[in-house]
């Protein structure tokens, strides 16, 4: 018997599977947008969180640090979470899918609308929206047309660390990470994303002012490319960069890096107590974030019970206040006693943080006369900083 | 009963025979394999939505081109390869002593230990032993500590962190076909060659080498295409090190463009098939 009949009738099973699921993978095209609910039902048993880290304790962490049991115990949705290091690493768990719930903050937010992963959110389900601050509703970053995507969480500032032995006298001025970091050559540390670009034009605003820069996330090319070239020059000193938040805080206990950008709950997780933090003269990077509900959520109801219970002044407070950024409303307050640090409140001082905002080419600061950069720009340039 | 009619039907069928046997395992190799290898190297020849980043299905070779041309992926490439390259000679150069000790003077006891030892760290999950290389690393670690007194210091995180910690993770991969090949090679081929006056150097050189080259090839495909394909020790004990996989890694999670980590993971693809087209010559594939 001939062996190439079967064979080919072998090949052209293969070459059939390969089309049909060449034709399965890959692409998807973005459907109309989606409806908010209109009312509640019951609740699905489980939810499933995407958020930063310290934003979804159950005490595993710190057996003293957990509000996730009471909602479990409120509600009955068991809650499984999930924490990433960047915006840019959430929007891709997003677009896998399988997330009910996600805290995004100011430079994500509106890619997800665009690509439809989350839904619009009716406020009006929700007791406790009304109390969140007027200023941080129904913002460029939360809302479209008028339409809100979730409720605010807290907003707060990417500080300046520093090792206090090894950085004398303390830092004022995010000089010790740019024109000084050769001082610290090796131990210098950087947050590894393309959004730090903006960073670096924050100090351009204040140490270069001829450039013109009014706002980081607004670029044109002149300006990106000195924030650019600042970086390749601190790229020198840099140690090396963060994304992993547990990497950062070992890097710093163990001395391999000494200053660079952090977050509060890092500073509030590091055990040796050999460093501080400080929002530099210049002005700083944060973020705002939000709660958005994914639009093929398996669990809504238990969605809208989290969103619901997360504003909650009493839980808002210990959740923003473990994380180390401003509550999202005046009631939380009575339940922390460090408002006044975090300017909770404060829309003037809530203004002068420049939160995570995704550049696009038309300019965010209004310019009409030229274009700026825009997002996949910074990616690339990001890689090219890093060599 | 139903399993004696199946066989009467089947039985002069022997074409149904072979479809039945075969289905599932080239199922396997079809789907899981091969179309999903078919389908990184398609994706690399489509584009993104600039916005949402969603792989929209548009022909084009911008991908390819911009990694053929770029700086950067030049200069991440010859990195890429150049620890690739002294990760395998390192662990050739560990393991070559090691693999003859075990094969030929050790004891049998002896011997077992010592497969024992070498094959134990595989055991061990990747990630809790490049984590305990960050450890020993660092500025207050281990080496530091050691190294302290004779007035050097730690290398810290950066290329030389990258290539220990890669010849640490492959040595038992390397060692192991190596002892093979010595095990191979008959002890009364050593005395002939002794008897007929070489040295052993000149034995070494003229009797065992050619005979466990392709063993040594054997090894030096898995610790040259491992290290080739490997991001987390980089992210890990890298510091600002990119390697070729980071940059695949950044496409995918930050910058959300598919294609083109898909075009940057043909880089590896190629020089691996390369590599292999040149060890094909030496017929090591045969003793892998």
């Amino acid at each position: 018997m001939s062996k190439s009949p079967s064979y080919a009738a072998l090949k052209a099973g293969l070459a059939a599977a390969a089309i049909a699921s060449l034709a399965a993978c890959g692409t998807s095209s973005s459907s109309g947008g989606s409806e908010a609910a209109s009312s509640l039902g019951a609740t699905e048993g489980s939810v499933s969180i995407l958020a930063w880290p310290g934003y979804v304790e159950d005490g595993s962490n710190d057996p003293s640090v957990d509000w996730v049991s009471g909602f479990e115990d409120a509600t009955g949705c068991s809650v499984t979470a999930k924490t990433y290091g960047t915006s840019d690493e959430a929007y891709q768990l997003m677009q896998s899918g399988g997330y009910d719930v996600v805290a995004a903050s100011g430079d994500l937010t509106l890619r997800l609308i665009a690509a439809d992963l989350v839904a619009p959110v009716n406020t009006d389900l929700l007791d406790n929206y009304a109390g969140i601050f007027d200023f941080l509703k129904n913002k460029d970053w939360n809302s479209v047309d008028g339409v809100s995507y979730g409720v605010p969480h807290g907003y707060g500032a990417n500080l300046l660390m520093y090792s206090t032995d090894a950085v004398t006298p303390a830092p004022t001025s995010w000089d010790v990470v740019f024109d000084k970091a050769s001082d610290y050559a090796g131990k210098v540390t950087a947050y590894d994303s393309p959004i730090y670009i903006a960073d670096a034009a924050v100090y351009l605003m204040a140490h270069q002012p001829d450039l013109g820069i009014t706002n980081p996330y607004a670029l044109d090319q002149d300006q990106f490319d000195a924030a650019v070239a600042l970086l390749k020059d601190q790229k020198a000193n840099v140690g090396e960069y963060w994304s992993d938040y547990l990497k950062e805080i070992q890097a710093f206990e163990s001395g391999d890096s000494v200053v660079g950008t952090t977050w509060q709950v890092i500073q509030n997780s590091i055990t040796t107590g050999n460093t501080d933090v400080v929002l530099p003269e210049e002005g700083a990077t944060g973020w705002s974030d939000t709660w958005m509900i994914a639009s093929d959520a398996t669990s809504p109801n238990c969605a809208y019970k989290w969103l619901d219970y997360i504003a909650s002044p009493e839980v808002n407070a210990a959740a923003t206040a473990y994380f180390g950024e401003a509550p999202s409303s005046q009631a939380a307050c009575d339940f922390r006693d460090d408002c006044e640090a975090y300017h909770a409140g404060d829309a003037d001082y809530a203004s002068k943080i420049w939160y995570w905002t995704t550049p696009v080419s038309e300019c965010l600061d209004g310019r009409t006369d030229v274009e700026c950069v825009d997002y996949s720009e910074w990616t690339k340039a990001w890689q090219e900083i890093k060599g | 009963m139903t399993s004696p009619r199946v066989s009467a039907y089947l039985a002069p069928r022997r074409r149904l025979q072979l479809a039945g046997l075969l289905t599932a395992p080239v199922l396997w190799l079809g789907l899981v394999y091969v179309v999903a290898l078919a389908a990184l190297l398609v994706t690399a020849f489509w584009t993104v939505n600039e916005l949402t980043g969603q792989v929209q299905i548009e022909w084009t070779t911008e991908n390819v081109v911009e990694v053929l041309t770029e700086a950067l992926y030049r200069t991440v490439t010859l990195r890429t390869l150049g620890i690739a390259v002294l990760v395998t000679v390192l662990d050739v150069l560990v393991a070559v002593p090691v693999a003859f000790f075990m094969a030929k003077i050790a004891g049998p006891r002896l011997r077992h230990l010592l497969v024992i030892a070498i094959l134990a760290p595989l055991w061990a999950s990747y990630l809790v032993k490049v984590y305990s290389w960050r450890a020993l690393l660092s500025a207050d670690g281990v080496i530091h500590w050691v190294l302290a007194p004779f007035g050097l210091d730690t290398p810290g995180y950066g290329i030389v962190g990258i290539v220990l910690t890669l010849s640490y993770l492959w040595l038992p991969y390397v060692i192991m076909p190596i002892y093979a090949g010595f095990d191979r090679v008959p002890d009364r081929l050593l005395e002939a060659s002794a008897d007929l006056g070489a040295r052993g150097w000149s034995t070494l050189r003229s009797v065992v080498l050619p005979m466990i080259w392709p063993a040594v090839i054997a090894g030096s495909i898995f610790a040259f295409s491992l290290s080739l394909g490997d991001y987390i020790t980089a992210g890990i004990v890298g510091g600002t090190t990119q390697m070729l996989g980071n940059l695949v890694y950044t496409n995918v999670g930050a910058a959300n463009n598919l294609p083109l980590a898909a075009a940057i993971s043909l880089i590896p693809i190629a020089i691996i098939l390369v590599y292999l087209a040149a060890v094909r010559r030496t017929g090591a594939l045969r003793s892998l």
